[in-house]
């Protein structure tokens, strides 16, 4: 590639205005001499000096003076672009010149701020405003990209972040599409007993949501649901959603159970962690929304009343269809919120503490099914081995999370907080069993979170251990739990009753195939990146795409669902836009220089470019396109060049920045 | 004394604000410098590099936001990619790859920025003169248009 100047309009006029300001530029530059130099400049048309180009009149005098010398583009030599280059674009509006063509010369806090040097300083300015001479002559008239959107959005997980995104987002008047593959909504809160650090029955609290979604005018709820594909983009994106099939009419099963009563397929129940069994014909669980059975393709006998047939047999309302076939449905929606969830680190890789060998050893929420009402145990702690009342029990904090070397170096956030509410709750239903806590630290940052850590510590009398359990075995019908304690530098052997691990928090099980349909980013964990860790912390890189909850890492409920919130209201800023407008300084592609090697689009981090198969050549959508300029550097062949700032005028202001 | 033109790319977001932010707190330095304001420092092409040297800067500075802080997510890495490969070439051509340098300067660092504005200026002072033999070569790679 070349240093290529594209052909200037020759007749292009171009008008300089220095401004004093007051004396900040004037004391170190000679703004008078600044405007007489480029008097001569080629393209200048007039070039002049004023005391506050920003005033009133100052601005007065820009329009008077394009629409006077009939200018093509203007420069103004004055402060940093981030304070006034919007006044004077909108004064170069008024005077009917593009707004694309206002240069702005920053001659203050980069000149006559930072040097004492008269002299030096009036040269540099020269050079600067010269600069800006040089790209105005390329500068071409731009207009925003505008597109219209589609004001419905799709949100993808039926958890609490789903739920309250759905509900937001339903609530400021548009519809939602909420889509969840499992037969029912709730996520893994419906899973939880009680909730820190106030105790409140999950269920209790959660249960009305999912009422009020299911009875929502403007939400559609699709649960045994998948997105299949998608395309398009912001504002306009077209979804494929697949339904699988529940062979149960949800408008005609009563929940009567009949059929339940005479599947002879019995079958580990996930709802409770695998601790109790369902039917392969089934109901998640009682408040299951929608209120239908479902009929479990994967264990059913066979979908033949051939093989058993014994349901259909038995249903009054003839709601059961062994026919029933998979089907494939289109929506069309302008946003997508990212509320997949999350799921437990494995027990296998954990196997020194023996998850997979030992029943009594258990991770959170097989704990949380312990102690809830509607668990396997009537909310009794029992252990599962034998179902005897634990007298002691063990805790295990970062079962896997911050453990650089073997497992997962992140911190998984609530571990902390639910593990002394699950010692709590032990000790509130075992009065005379022993609670004891291996920790590495107690993270209890959160509105009344270190309160309920005293509590446990000093009321309910948990006994917290620092350090780290090395090996966990069986010896007899008692579990032994070898660790250290970093306090007092003593090795220590607990014998103990029963464990629970405190698993870290990993991305949805299979969740990474449905971000690459998506084209969403991810960190290096499989979590859904933000745009911007702190100022963009509720939208993905890819425009029209939001994330709530623990898809985006693991985090506790309030803050989930103050994240679902925000990802809505981010969904309304998007739908509130007659259409949407996005700054026209993007990289298109010359057709005609464009060789289709593809580099650009591996520069890309917004997923903009992409290869146009048929004609061999990479296509830019220009409203995804941020304009960093990053493929523009890569391109061998010179054919993305980014409006208003090609290479021709990089080039062209570096001749006029250095050759004189 | 030998005054060396030192051409420098600033990212808009972070290194062309500390620039600002430098003066607003009037923190005087060197007049060496001039500044071009780019989107993100992945805009700039080893050309432009080029280009600048043959075009009579003695030095050429690259200012974008540290690890991890790109407003573009990831630019800084690039640039970092590109400026790693090229300084070799730079050197092949006969260019004290001392005369690139690449600092990640955040909005907040006015004071950061002024100091290396100074410093780069010092180096480049010590270095002498872009050689014309040194242009030469340059001449070979970026053509004239």
């Amino acid at each position: 590639m070349t240093a290529k100047t594209p052909t200037k309009t020759k007749e292009k006029r171009i008008g300089l205005f220095v401004c004093h300001c007051g004396v900040n530029i004037a004391s170190v530059v000679d703004v008078e001499k600044v405007a007489d130099v480029l008097k001569d400049y080629p393209g200048v048309s007039i070039s002049t000096d004023y005391v506050y180009m920003c005033s009133d009149p100052g601005q007065q005098m820009i329009i008077d003076t394009i629409k006077e010398k009939h200018l093509d583009g203007i420069i103004v030599a004055a402060c940093s672009p981030t304070l006034h280059e919007k006044t004077f674009q909108e004064a170069a509006r008024l005077a009917g010149l593009n707004p694309y063509q206002i240069e702005i010369a920053n001659i203050r806090e980069q000149d006559s701020w930072v040097h004492t040097d008269k002299d030096k300083a009036t040269k540099k300015a020269i050079k600067i405003v010269k600069s800006h001479v040089a790209k105005a002559l390329q500068n071409e008239d731009l207009a925003p990209i505008k597109v219209d959107v589609n004001r419905r959005a799709l949100v993808i997980g039926g958890g609490v972040s789903g739920l309250q995104a759905a509900l937001d987002i339903a609530d400021h008047g548009y519809e939602v599409i909420l889509v969840e593959k499992n037969p029912s909504i709730g996520g893994k809160m419906i899973q939880l007993s009680e909730t820190f650090p106030t105790l409140d029955c999950s269920q209790c609290i959660l249960t009305p949501k999912m009422v009020e979604v299911s009875r929502h005018p403007r939400i559609k709820l699709l649960t045994y649901h998948e997105v299949d594909s998608i395309s398009g983009f912001v504002g306009n994106f077209k979804v494929k959603i697949r339904k699988r099939p529940r062979f149960v009419d949800e408008t005609l099963c009563n929940l009567c159970g009949e059929c339940e009563k005479v599947c002879p397929q019995i079958v580990p129940d996930e709802f409770n962690m695998g601790l109790s069994f369902r039917k392969a014909i089934y109901m998640p669980f009682p408040q299951a929304i929608p209120g239908t059975y479902t009929l479990d393709e994967e264990h059913c006998l066979g979908l033949s009343p051939v093989r058993c047939g014994k349901c259909k047999d038995v249903c009054d309302k003839k709601a059961i269809d062994y026919d029933m076939k998979e089907t494939i449905t289109e929506e069309e929606v302008g946003a997508v919120v990212v509320a997949t969830g999350y799921d437990l680190y494995t027990m296998q890789a954990l196997g020194e503490y023996g998850g997979e060998k030992y029943e009594d050893v258990v991770n959170g929420l097989e704990f949380e099914r312990i102690l809830s009402a509607s668990g396997p145990t009537g909310g009794e702690v029992r252990r599962p081995s034998d179902g005897q009342v634990p007298k002691s029990i063990v805790f295990v904090q970062c079962s896997g999370s911050r453990d650089t070397e073997h497992h997962l170096p992140y911190c998984s956030k609530i571990c902390c907080m639910y593990t002394a509410k699950h010692a709590m709750l032990y000790r509130h239903r075992v009065p005379d069993g022993q609670a004891t806590v291996f920790y590495i630290d107690v993270r209890t940052g959160g509105k009344s979170f270190d309160e309920f850590y005293q509590r446990a510590v000093e009321e309910d009398k948990v006994l917290y251990i620092r350090g780290k359990v090395s090996k966990i075995f069986k010896e007899g019908d008692k579990l032994i739990v070898w660790g250290v304690d970093t306090l007092t530098g003593k090795k220590l052997e607990i014998e103990t009753d029963m464990v629970v691990l405190a698993m870290a928090m990993v991305k949805a099980d299979g969740v990474q195939d449905l971000l690459k349909k998506l084209k969403v980013a991810t960190d290096i964990h499989g979590f859904v990146a933000e745009a911007h860790p702190k100022l963009r912390p509720v939208e993905s890189l890819n425009a029209g795409f939001f994330l709530a909850g623990c898809a985006h890492g693991p985090k506790d409920i309030p803050e989930t669902v103050a994240q679902a919130s925000a990802a809505a209201a981010k969904v309304g800023d998007l739908f509130a836009q007659k259409e949407l407008v996005h700054e026209p300084t993007v990289v298109p592609v010359n057709d005609e220089l464009c060789s289709g090697c593809g580099i650009c689009i591996s520069m890309c981090p917004y997923g903009a470019r992409s290869l146009d198969q048929d004609r061999g050549l990479a296509v830019v959508n220009e409203i995804l396109c941020e304009g960093c300029g990053a493929c523009a550097a890569a391109c061998p062949s010179g054919a993305a060049q980014q409006r208003n700032q090609t290479d021709g005028q990089i080039f062209s202001m570096l001749r006029a920045m250095l050759r004189e | 004394m030998f005054e060396p033109q030192i051409m420098c790319f600033l990212c808009k977001w972070c290194t062309s604000s500390a620039a600002d932010a430098a003066g607003t707190a009037r923190l005087h330095h060197a007049p060496n410098n001039i500044n071009m304001r780019v989107m993100c420092s992945s805009r700039v092409d080893p050309q432009h590099i080029l280009f600048a040297f043959k075009e009579g800067a003695d030095g050429v500075f690259l200012g974008g936001c540290h690890p991890g802080d790109c407003h573009y997510v990831e630019g800084n890495y690039k640039t970092l990619r590109r400026i790693t490969l090229f300084k070799p070439m730079l050197e092949t051509l006969g260019i004290d790859p001392r005369r690139l340098r690449l600092e990640w300067i955040s909005a907040a660092e006015g004071k950061k920025y002024a100091q290396t504005m100074n410093e780069f200026a010092e180096q480049i002072r010590a270095l002498g003169p872009l050689q014309l033999n040194e242009k030469a070569l340059v001449q070979e790679v970026v053509k004239d248009e």
